[in-house]
């Protein structure tokens, strides 16, 4: 690893000030990313603002059906939350599932959506459950936050806050785990919102998580796995790899898709 | 150089070091705490597990400075006076090593699954509490009895307790 200075961060203000001081630093969060990528330096910050004690942005809380979670909650924490479970369980579920027990520790949600790793599972749920990213200046909405490829709306300095939903009236998230790495080889979550069906596929779009506009129909008019048997998946704009090609995906979608929505009941 | 005071396994420690230097070495290199061990150094394998703040994490994954604060347990924090953690004893009773390299982290992880979820562990939930830790010895199953029986062992002694 190349060598950087860290900083703590005590406040929002705090770590929006200390990274703009620093052009060439980064935010690190849970570090689960960042660090390994340093470590194999890919990455060279010139800083760290760390930002895991900044209690303002730390912990689930709901107010009826809305959700908020602070964007340096680890994933165990929402996979834990009861509280979260009792109003939304496909959340929990998906982030009980990233990465592995040590991980999730350490691993946050505005880390992991700030990253916008393509393979991800909270873009997923997020862009499913047309969530809300609260950053230090303002407010976007996951349709507009991932852009494409480890890329976001952010702008430079930007820091993702918090996390906003109404809890969805069904949900459920599907992934077809890479057994090495715990990534979504294709990973879909599927939700009945006010806002009407949303159905979003991360690990397998060749610009990152994606909505599904043929399955949201289909689902519109009849919420059941059956429903989607006969969409089409268009492989054109799916990843390949060694592990799995793109045709190999688009059948992964769907088969990941037909889960989420059973699990969701 | 930057000061790093931890508390580990109940004692006050500080140690001075570069922003960059990720806090396995640190225990091991500057503490002289050698129980963690360094596996892929890719955040895959768990041989360095340790707990920092009560919960597992992978100490080669995160900067000592990110710690500076934090109280830590490594393996070695585990025995009471000359005598073994009902997990560490496990493993002995189950044979759930082979070379040992793995076993400080398996030890780790399984005291913070035993933590977390302790009193109704089934096979699959132990194994799916492994998920971050990698053996390639013993095959897997005799850590997973392992566990099973220090768990039990563990949930009687509370119940006796009460």
């Amino acid at each position: 690893m190349y060598a950087t200075s860290y900083h703590r961060a005590s406040s929002v203000e705090d770590a929006v000030k200390l990274k703009s001081a620093n052009e060439e630093g980064r935010y690190l969060s849970g570090g689960m990313t960042l660090i390994a990528t340093m470590k194999q330096r890919l990455a060279a910050p010139s800083d760290l603002i760390d930002l895991r004690h900044i209690p303002a942005i730390r912990g689930i809380r709901i107010e009826g059906r809305k959700v908020t979670i602070g964007a340096a909650t680890p994933h165990a924490d929402v996979a834990a939350s009861r509280e979260l479970a009792a109003i939304c369980p496909a959340i929990c579920k998906l982030a009980g599932h990233i990465g592995d027990p040590h991980v999730r520790h350490m691993g946050t949600i505005g880390g992991s959506i700030a990253n916008n790793d393509p393979a991800a599972d909270y873009p997923a749920g997020l862009l499913g459950l047309g969530a809300t990213v609260v950053t230090d200046r303002r407010s976007i909405s996951a349709d507009d936050f991932f852009t494409g490829l480890f890329e976001t709306a952010l702008e430079e300095g930007e820091m993702v806050t918090s996390v906003t939903f109404e809890a969805p009236e069904k949900a459920g998230y599907a992934k077809f785990n890479n057994p090495a790495s715990r990534f979504a080889m294709t990973g879909v979550f599927a939700a009945k919102t006010a806002g009407g069906i949303r159905v979003a596929v991360t690990g397998a779009g060749a610009s990152g998580v994606f909505r599904h506009p043929g399955f949201e129909q289909a689902l519109a008019s009849n919420w059941s796995p059956d429903a989607l048997s006969n969409v089409a998946v268009d492989a054109s704009n799916l990843m390949a790899d060694m592990h799995a090609n793109a045709e190999y995906r688009a059948n992964l979608v769907k088969v990941m898709a037909k889960r989420a929505v059973a699990s969701a009941g | 150089m930057t000061k790093v005071t931890l508390t580990v396994n109940g004692r006050t420690m500080s140690g001075e070091c570069e922003d960059r230097t990720l806090l396995v070495h640190f225990i091991r290199e500057k503490l002289g705490l050698t129980g963690t061990h360094v596996g892929c150094d890719t955040t895959q394998c768990g041989a360095c597990v340790i707990h920092m703040d009560g919960h597992s994490v992978k100490s080669c994954s995160i900067l000592a400075v990110q710690a500076s604060g934090s109280t830590i347990t490594t393996i070695e924090g585990l025995a009471g006076q000359g005598e073994l953690h009902p997990v560490q004893a496990a493993f002995k009773e189950h044979h759930g090593l082979q070379c040992g390299f793995c076993t400080p982290g398996m030890v780790m992880t399984a005291v913070d699954l035993i933590n977390r979820e302790g009193g109704h562990l089934t096979e699959e939930t132990v194994r799916a509490g492994l998920e971050g830790n990698i053996c390639r010895c013993t095959g897997y199953h005799n850590i997973v009895k392992a566990i099973l029986a220090a768990d039990a062992e563990i949930a009687g002694s509370r119940q006796a307790a009460e």
